[in-house]
């Protein structure tokens, strides 16, 4: 009896020291310092004015891209560049951005960001969203606050160094996804699972050649596998990436864009770009010029 | 519902994989379920408790966690299927739809085995006893007597296995094969403002793939009755 007990406390150390091991993902946890906006006002009537009233506000966010959105188990809140864009836009709204019981971070997977924008489960999204006319016809979109495009992971043994050497082979992406379609474009084959990461399972085990999507995520992932995969090839798509919210509220997005144009001037944009993608090798771009609200 | 149209090449190809999926999946596990069934009303008492357990241990797992066996615990024991490599047409036949067929397979049948032995138990005793009577063996007893009654018997059932089996090709959408609900996926993403229209397309397409199964069941049973 006593030697199952002792078996028992050793597998739950070992499983514990596991799991701390995986945990060990969502880069080094910087994330930037926003000061709350003390003296947020807003016209009376509109959304922003309702949110900073009420003190609380929901926000879709991803929980498993390094360096974007990523919850780690056990974490109080995501981290990640869209994460720290959330905090920007959430305290000039004068709500302390790291107060768990005001602001709910809510994951958001690709496939209901739209459905959740509608129903009014959360009130932005900032979960890698492309800018699409398809999207904007169902909810509002502003930004882009970040420019990415598609590229390669492959293992670092590899010679394969664009889609034109990978014709007709197997390369993994997300069920669903604008990249997994991309790849079928650029004449791959598309395998599609349900997250990146067990993409990454896959071109680890050899089963597919490669994995694609926004440079952005694969470089978190790259950083993640060091000396074993890399990042390759020039971006062969485009992506905006921008803010998500309710077509319901059209005044938000001069507030978001704001917001952003601020956060660019003050730097903070900046400061949240090299704290979480800084590391994997991708240098800070120029700040990409915002769509304009009118339309 | 344009953009199911603008784009419908590939959902046939999609629905093509579903069915392909449904197909040799379905024709493995019809013979597994089979296998099994002998196996578990045989006289074999090893091969009686292998069976059983076998049944108890893969029908109560969610097909997802065989499916994530086959897709990730698998590969690290040698076990990839990468040597599947058939193309034939614009049908790819790789580790992936292999990977799905294993997984689909070895749920299914235990589902088919429980049928078929729902009609086993339908043939009275005294058929059995009387083929063993007469100097058949247990092979000739399940070939000639038992089985073609137990196969009529157990049609409604099987077919219930089948169809369900079909809906579940689905869980290959995240397994790496471009299926119908993989393709439905692709297409809601790219068309948000379409969703309500592609999801219903693809739910048509089920419903009448269901219905043919449904349809095959019901002739197969009219003409085994047995008059």
């Amino acid at each position: 009896m006593r030697f199952t007990r002792t078996k028992a406390i050793v597998a739950t150390a070992a499983l514990a020291l596991s799991l701390a091991a995986c945990g060990d993902a969502g880069g080094d946890g910087e994330t930037v310092d926003v000061d709350v906006a003390d003296d947020a006002s807003f016209d009376a009537g509109t959304r922003m004015a309702e949110l900073a009233d009420q003190g609380t506000i929901n926000v879709g966010v991803k929980f498993d891209q390094p360096g974007l959105g990523f919850n780690e188990t056990g974490a109080d809140m995501p981290t990640g560049f869209d994460v720290d864009i959330a905090k920007i836009l959430v305290a000039s709204l004068g709500i302390d951005p790291n107060d768990t019981s005001k602001v709910k971070y809510i994951e958001t997977i690709s496939d209901n960001r739209e459905p959740f924008l509608e129903e009014g489960k959360v009130d932005l999204v900032l979960a890698s969203y492309s800018i699409t006319d398809e999207r904007r016809a169902v909810v509002g979109q502003t930004g882009p606050y970040m420019l990415t495009g598609q590229q390669l992971l492959v293992p670092e043994d590899s010679d394969a160094e664009s889609p034109e050497d990978l014709q007709g082979k197997e390369v993994c992406s997300v069920t669903g996804s604008t990249s997994l379609d991309n790849a079928k474009a650029q004449g791959m084959k598309p395998v599609g699972f349900d997250t990146y990461s067990q993409c990454v399972d896959k071109v680890l085990d050899g089963t597919v050649e490669a994995m694609t999507t926004d440079g952005t995520i694969l470089a978190g992932y790259a950083a993640q596998n060091e000396g074993e995969l890399k990042v390759v090839g020039d971006p062969f798509s485009e992506e905006r990436i921008g803010v998500g919210y309710s077509k319901d509220f059209p005044e938000m997005c001069q507030w978001i864009n704001d917001t952003l144009e601020e956060a660019n001037e003050a730097g903070t944009w900046a400061e949240a770009f090299e704290a979480n993608l800084g590391a994997s090798g991708v240098e800070t771009p120029d700040f990409p010029e915002l769509d304009s609200c009118e339309s | 519902m344009d953009a199911v149209l603008e784009s419908l090449p590939d959902v046939f190809r999609a629905f093509g994989y579903t069915v392909l999926l449904f197909l040799v999946s379905g024709v493995f596990s019809l013979i597994g379920g089979t296998l099994l069934v002998a196996m578990r009303v045989g006289p074999v008492s090893v091969l009686n408790k292998a069976a059983a357990t076998y049944v108890t241990l893969v029908r109560n797992t969610p097909l997802l966690a065989v499916f994530f066996f086959f897709s990730f615990a698998a590969p690290k024991i040698g076990i990839n299927f990468k040597w599947v490599d058939v193309h034939i047409g614009t049908f790819d036949f790789t580790s992936f739809f292999s990977t799905a067929v294993v997984a689909l397979t070895l749920y299914t049948s235990t589902f088919v085995c429980e049928a078929l032995r729902s009609g086993v138990n339908a043939v009275p005793l005294g058929q059995a006893e009387a083929a063993r009577a007469i100097g058949l063996p247990f092979s000739g007893v399940m070939r000639a007597v038992v089985l073609p009654q137990a196969f009529r018997a157990s049609v409604p059932p099987v077919a219930s296995a089948l169809i369900a089996l079909l809906k579940n090709t689905s869980v290959a959408a995240v397994f790496g094969v471009i299926e119908a609900a993989s393709q439905m996926k692709i297409m809601t993403n790219n068309n948000a403002d379409e969703r309500w229209g592609i999801f219903i397309a693809f739910a048509l397409g089920y419903v009448l793939l269901v219905e043919v199964v449904s349809l095959a069941a019901g002739t197969l049973e009219r003409r085994w009755r047995i008059a």
